[in-house]
């Protein structure tokens, strides 16, 4: 389940745990070697690549630069097209709002697409309290919510689970929530993929109330994109009479034409396709061909915090692609939820202290759980950098300084006694304890990255301020790690 | 305070100061972003384009055949067959002498239809609104030869028929300007798949498990 992760401990403690955990590391280890060199390829193809990320960047960044007005412009023409916009300035917020629109159904269940938002606020758990049941339907989160479970990954949730464990969770499970699982289930990945569409076909045919997220909203016209592999997606957004959508504020663009740049970069980028199975777009409600009411519900909940720090700001370019976790030699160990939150990896670092703020152990750790390597910057289809983001937090977290929580301005004083520093001493000891992790990490900080820091801030400085970075080595990172992990470890 | 007013509060202090083109978002927009990226990747001929589409819907798992004018209905009656197809929805706007010689009882496409209906139909035949050879993608709009969205979703095997070369473009650029976004899409690249097990693919979680496209000629 998606789970508050309230009393998560720092990252240093829960990726120890993480990394004596071999079924997982080897899990995450084949996803990740497979996915990045199948994206390698895939981006290979468009010789335009660099012009992409750019003009995503841009189209993000003014964006951001306009959010407002671009906002409003939504909602007009979302409200024409028949739709009904909310505005959620918290978690609690839209959770209430979510819950009074499923409750006015009179229904006492709805159907979900895998979405990161109503996992970060919360939603299911919110539903179960108004006694409303919410069923997962893309594969990976079924086996989630079935495995009482967290994601692990933003594309492929149920990484970290083999399919051994995945036919025991069926056969254990399925039962509980409606159609069990078929007799004698084996433990392919047909016959476990054939028990899911049975099971879930039984709820998509009697469901009322769709929920779902989206991948981008078109200000100009008021459409949302919703971009998936299974087809669950298109069961939720068209077969139910009411669709009620969460959508963070930073998923709007300006223009239709937009699209022509993230429907290139985002398939590509994350599960390395050249374009996902299916691409549904819709614009309020149309006659008798699907829902009949749509309400969207815009979702704050620390993005305008977030907003409001100019160099923080860039996260919320993020397209949720994943890439980033699948380059990062920090997340291959440690596992997605080592990082306590639904965005785990490199973007999980930048993106939950600012979303959360630094208050809480986990938080406030991790702006270190990361090599500095800068490999998550390179991959990333809106070019987010990631190293400077972290640095930049680390500092606040360690030297204090004003930021925005709830809209208002404080001063955060520099982490209490020696806390951060502590912190940063454990995520430090554990990188180094790891050195396959540093040593991919140097190697790729030389060849990539003009700006890498040559000291960390803060606490950091004291062992950052006695160590040379590397030399440039001759090899290319990637050919290095193929050499040095041998062949197996990609498809 | 509403939500509204707390959030575009928010957003107003945390932007500062508005900037210079601040009255419409949209002046300073074209010079904002950087349009230099292709239109398509590589230049064809309208065949070499439609080959493309062929080759690439086929790495997706799509089975491709082609035809013209001539053997379209004799196709379409053969894929069905082969299928043991007793039962096919058809959509308002199909020709019907597409299906003429098909053995296949039309089920036509009616908003009285629950999704349980659908779910008893063996197979689907619809046209399409633009198809995408760089990337092997199909995209339907609901137009009267399509039929509505959950149609071409819930049945198990679904035919969709391309005119070549007019509803062929090369790119997702030249694919969305050919759409019309106040219309529903739907953009299908091979039959619906899931990586979710081991990063195993397995057609056919929750969509259509097969999907044939017919490239047709002439018509
Ligand atoms: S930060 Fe970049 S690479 Fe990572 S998920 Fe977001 S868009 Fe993808």
């Amino acid at each position: 389940m998606s789970g508050t992760f309230v009393g998560m401990p720092a990252f240093p403690e829960a990726a120890r745990a993480a990394v004596g955990d071999a079924t997982l590391r080897a899990n995450l280890r084949h996803a990740t070697h497979t996915i990045r060199d199948k994206r390698a390829r895939a981006v290979a193809e468009l010789d335009d690549w660099a012009r992409l990320r750019e003009a995503g960047k841009r189209i993000k960044d003014h964006t951001l630069r306009h959010l407002d007005r671009y906002l409003l412009r939504l909602e007009e023409a979302v409200t024409a097209a028949g739709g009904t916009v909310h505005w959620a300035a918290d978690a609690a917020e839209a959770n209430r709002i979510v819950t009074r629109l499923v409750q006015e159904t009179g229904e006492s269940e709805v159907v979900k697409v895998k979405s990161m938002a109503t996992q970060e606020i919360g939603l299911n758990e919110a539903l179960e309290a108004a006694g409303v049941r919410a069923y997962e339907t893309d594969l990976a989160e079924l086996i989630v919510q079935l495995g009482h479970d967290r994601p692990s990954h933003i594309l492929v949730p149920a990484i970290h689970r083999n399919r051994g464990e995945i036919r025991d969770i069926f056969r254990a499970e399925m039962g509980r929530w409606g159609r069990p699982a078929p007799e004698g289930l084996t433990d392919t990945p047909a016959e476990l993929a054939e028990a899911a569409r049975l099971h879930l076909r039984e709820k998509f045919l009697r469901a009322r109330v769709g929920i779902s997220g989206a991948n981008f909203m078109v200000a100009e016209t008021g459409t949302l994109v919703v971009v998936e592999s299974e087809g669950n997606g298109r069961m939720c957004l068209t077969l139910p009479e009411t669709l009620i959508s969460v959508v963070g504020v930073e998923k709007v663009v300006p223009t239709w034409r937009d699209l022509e740049v993230f429907l290139q970069t985002l398939p590509r980028s994350s599960t390395a396709e050249r374009m996902n199975p299916y691409t549904s777009t819709w614009t309020g409600t149309t006659d008798s061909d699907g829902p009949r009411a749509f309400h969207l519900v815009l979702l704050d909940n620390g993005r305008t915090d977030t907003l409001a720090d100019e160099v923080g700001r860039q996260a919320l370019r993020c397209i949720r692609c994943s890439a980033c976790l699948n380059v990062c030699p920090v997340y291959e160990r440690a596992g997605g939820h080592a990082y306590g939150s639904v965005y785990p990896g490199p973007i999980g670092a930048i993106l939950s202290p600012q979303l959360r703020g630094t208050a809480s152990a986990v938080d406030a750790s991790l702006p270190y759980a990361s090599s500095l390597c800068g490999a998550c910057y390179e991959v990333c289809p809106v070019a987010i950098d990631i190293p400077e983001v972290l640095v930049h937090l680390r500092e606040r977290v360690v030297e204090g300084g004003e930021v925005t929580r709830r809209g208002v301005r404080v001063r955060l004083r520099p982490a209490k006694g020696h806390a951060a520093e502590r912190a940063a001493m454990r995520a430090a000891r554990w990188v180094f304890g790891h050195p396959g992790a540093l040593r991919a990490g140097q190697r790729l900080a030389s060849r990539t990255r003009a700006v890498h820091p040559r000291t960390l801030p803060g606490p950091g400085r004291a062992w950052s301020a006695t160590r040379d970075l590397p030399p440039v080595p001759a090899e290319p990172f990637r050919d290095w790690w193929r050499r040095t992990h041998g062949e197996g470890s990609g498809a | 305070m509403s939500g509204r007013d707390v959030i575009l509060g928010r957003i107003r202090r945390a932007l500062g100061p508005e900037p210079d083109d601040a009255q419409d978002p949209h002046a300073g927009y074209e010079s904002a972003v950087p349009r230099d990226y292709l239109r398509e990747h590589g230049t064809r001929g309208e065949d070499a384009t439609v080959d493309l589409l062929a080759e690439n819907l086929a790495d997706y798992r799509a089975l491709v055949h082609r035809t013209d004018a001539d053997g379209l209905a004799e196709l379409l009656a053969r894929l069905l067959a082969a299928r043991g197809t007793r039962t096919v929805l058809v959509p308002p706007g199909l020709p019907r002498w597409w299906l003429a010689t098909a053995d296949a009882t039309r089920v036509p496409d009616r908003a009285a239809h629950t999704a349980r209906d659908l779910d008893r139909v063996d197979s689907v035949v619809t046209g399409c609104a633009v198809a995408v050879a760089e990337t092997g993608t199909l995209v339907l709009d609901g137009s009267p030869d399509q039929g509505r969205r959950r149609i071409t979703l819930v049945p198990d095997h679904h035919v969709c028929v391309v005119r070549v070369p007019d509803q062929v473009v090369a790119s997702v650029p030249l694919a969305l300007e050919r759409l019309d976004p106040r219309r529903p899409l739907t953009w299908i690249s091979g039959p619906s798949a899931t990586s979710d097990i081991e990063l195993d693919r397995v057609e056919g979680v929750h969509g259509p498990r097969t999907l044939e496209v017919v490239l047709v000629s002439g018509v």
